[in-house]
């Protein structure tokens, strides 16, 4: 039932979004859909390539390891694993995401799993370095990365308290 | 916003196919065809269920590029501060579709237009925990909606908490000039 509200909302806004670029121009109508299907089939086989591959990434992975590393028992020391794992994982999505799932399928707790996921969107060392020092004045990069250092292990524990998915 | 062209093939792709090929390799010959089966169909499932929820993102991130502009999403922060400047900065980052090539340019334009380094803290850290189209496109077909439901939850007040933590510390570390 939520699934399908959430499909709906989603359609609603596209339909509304379309609707106002129609309005402004025929050629803004056409721009967005074909850069939005160029859009999904520049992520499809990524996501597929990391969805399904990451299944068999955790097929191999030593299961035992994994629980007992980043396992919901691990507890701080997992989280801190998580996070530390979180800030030195290069690449763009779809390397944090397959990581992400495979150590999900592989043993890892949904809190362990949230600490490394926030690690790595908040202070992923070479998006750091590549994207954000280029564009930002680095001493706001470091300032952000910074503060943003207990976030992991906040997520982690309130992800904890509020029980698992 | 000009998208900048993006290359069919990049090195993250590449090392993940390696990866997967040969993790899928070793699974068929220590296990089997049948298990090997059993991960691609198990999975295929998923990835088919979430696809019309993957292209309405990427529609909507499209046509979001197309009807916001970059000047006008920094017209909102402009000078702002106080909870608005991080309320509208957590929001700009919450709906702004994009890669770091999109984003990072507008927090670099939010400070030349005098927001302050909170504004520009609570957008980036929006954009990358709580944005709509990267939940979208990206983390709900690889975790599944339960998981980002209650990582989203988690994470809904932390932009705000960093925007101000950020105010804090500029205050205290940064030359003046650019605590401002």
């Amino acid at each position: 039932m939520i699934a399908l509200l959430v499909g709906v909302f989603l359609w609603a806004v596209v339909a509304a979004l379309a609707l106002t670029a129609a309005v402004r121009g025929r050629g803004l109508f056409k721009l967005g859909v074909t850069t939005g299907l160029r859009d999904l089939v520049y992520l499809l086989p990524r996501v597929a390539v990391g969805v399904i591959g990451s299944g068999y990434i955790a097929a191999v992975l030593p299961q035992s390891l994994i629980a007992g590393a980043l396992g919901p028992q691990s507890g701080l020391l997992g989280t801190a694993l998580g996070t530390l794992a979180g800030a030195i994982t290069p690449g763009g999505p779809v390397i944090g995401f397959s990581i992400a799932l495979a150590a999900l399928k592989g043993g890892a707790g949904t809190p362990q799993v949230i600490a490394y996921m926030t690690a790595w969107a908040l202070f992923a060392f070479n998006r750091l370095v590549t994207y954000e020092i280029a564009t930002m004045p680095p001493r706001v990069v470091w300032l952000r990365a910074l503060v943003s250092l207990p976030v992991p292990f906040a997520a982690a524990a309130m992800a904890m308290v509020m029980g698992k998915p | 916003m000009k998208k900048p062209r993006r290359a069919t093939f990049d090195w993250s792709m590449i090392v993940i196919v390696a990866i997967v090929v040969a993790a899928a390799c070793i699974v068929y010959v220590r296990d089997g065809a049948d298990a090997f089966l059993n991960v691609l169909l198990g999975d295929l499932h998923l990835f088919v269920d979430v696809l019309p929820k993957v292209l309405a993102g990427c529609l909507i991130g499209a046509f979001v590029t197309l009807l916001l502009p970059r000047e006008v999403v920094t017209r909102w922060v402009g000078a702002e501060s106080g909870l608005s400047g991080l309320l509208i900065a957590t929001f700009a980052g919450l709906i702004l579709p994009g890669g770091p090539l999109a984003i990072y340019p507008i927090g670099a334009a939010f400070l030349a237009a005098g927001a302050d380094v909170g504004a520009v803290i609570a957008l980036l850290s929006s954009w990358t925990l709580i944005g709509f189209n990267r939940l979208l496109v990206w983390e709900m077909p690889f975790m599944g909606s339960d998981f980002v439901l209650w990582r989203v939850v988690g994470a809904l007040p932390f932009p705000i908490i960093l925007g101000v933590l950020g105010r804090i510390a500029a205050k205290a570390l940064l030359p003046r000039e650019d605590a401002a």
